[in-house]
């Protein structure tokens, strides 16, 4: 009975990575159309799947390349490297639950996200959590792919980005990546704040500027408030990667 | 420095992020600060993101049919519609209000 009992966990761990996984691929497809139309190549846009793999890092990429150009290229590498640092504490997190064996940890370490790491540590047990990982993970990475292919062929037929409504897609993606974040006070004002310096400076500073003040007006406040109130927010909040 | 370079550059440097994590022995990392650092950053990051790509424009700042799309985003969101619904529902807005010529 105790065995069987084990099973239905096991079973509603990758279920439930199933259905994260397969619903947040699709998100792919709007990345995929997007780079190609702000004028990535194909090839480009799977780089950035592949490679990078990470929603949030690779949005702001493209965004921030296709609004300042080369010139911005800096702005957009620190910011993608920046939204990219909270990967690195979900890994230090799963690293136990991961083991040993070098192949395993490194395929583990690309594949580290917020969606796996949110079905890995929902789940109550261990054995539990390594299965709901490697499922979210996995399908995640091939679909996340596959739906940036398809997206980035569809892409190239698109053309104008104003008249399909695309530039206002990227606005909304930031956007639904943020939302589930903004499940406390802390969070919102923080928000708020950082929406606040930006429409300041995009008039005065070139494109890819204000991102960077903003990080780091973020990196002084958030060692200030530790300092002053060491009770800390702890992993993913959910939402896209 | 090419697109091509950038796009490099920035995925090894995401990917150095994930793999650091395995690689670092916990105890080296003061974890509770870092994760306050990492969970600010990311909302300030994206908030500033949703501000530069709604209102930017080639002369600044600019008010155009993305700012009716990103509010009828906000209100997919806060009835929690999937996230291909929020972005269709944001580009169709868009593209309805250029499309009949009410915003640029």
């Amino acid at each position: 009975m105790d065995s069987e009992f084990h099973a239905s966990h096991l079973r509603r761990a990758r279920s439930h990575g199933l259905q994260v996984a397969l619903a947040v691929s699709l998100y792919g497809i709007s990345f995929g159309a997007l780079a190609v139309v702000l004028g990535f190549s194909v090839w480009q846009a799977m780089v950035l799947s592949l490679l990078m793999f990470s929603g949030a890092s690779q949005f702001a990429f493209i965004g921030i390349m296709a609004s300042g150009g080369l010139p911005a290229a800096g702005a957009a590498i620190a910011s993608a490297g920046l939204l990219g640092v909270r990967n690195g504490l979900y890994a230090l997190r799963l690293s136990p639950l991961i083991g040993p064996g070098f192949v395993r940890r490194g395929v583990a370490a690309q594949l580290t996200v917020d969606e796996s790491t949110a079905v890995a540590i929902a789940q109550s047990d261990t054995q539990a959590a390594r299965h709901g990982f490697w499922t979210t993970a996995i399908v995640l990475y091939l679909g996340w792919n596959v739906a940036t292919l398809i997206g980035a062929l569809a892409g190239d037929a698109i053309g104008d980005v104003r008249a399909w409504g695309l530039d206002a897609v990227a606005a909304a993606a930031f956007l639904a990546l943020l939302w589930p974040r903004l499940s406390a006070r802390e969070p919102v004002v923080i928000a708020a704040v950082a929406a606040a310096i930006t429409v300041v400076l995009v008039p005065l500073v070139p494109a890819g500027i204000p991102i960077l003040v903003v990080a780091l007006v973020a990196i002084v406040t958030a060692i200030v408030r530790h300092r002053t109130n060491p009770s800390s927010p702890d992993g993913p909040q959910g939402g896209a990667q | 420095m090419t697109v091509w370079l950038a796009v490099i550059v920035a995925s090894l440097a995401v990917w150095a992020l994930k793999t650091s994590g395995y690689l670092i022995p916990r105890r080296f990392v003061e974890n509770a600060m870092m994760a306050r650092v990492a969970a600010v950053v990311t909302v300030a990051l994206l908030a500033s993101l949703v501000v530069s790509q709604t209102l930017q424009s080639t002369a600044g700042i600019g008010l155009d049919a993305r700012v009716p799309a990103l509010g009828v985003a906000a209100v997919l969101l806060y009835y929690k519609a999937p996230f291909l619904v929020v972005l269709l529902g944001a580009g169709f807005v868009a593209a309805g209000l250029r499309f009949f010529g009410i915003l640029a």
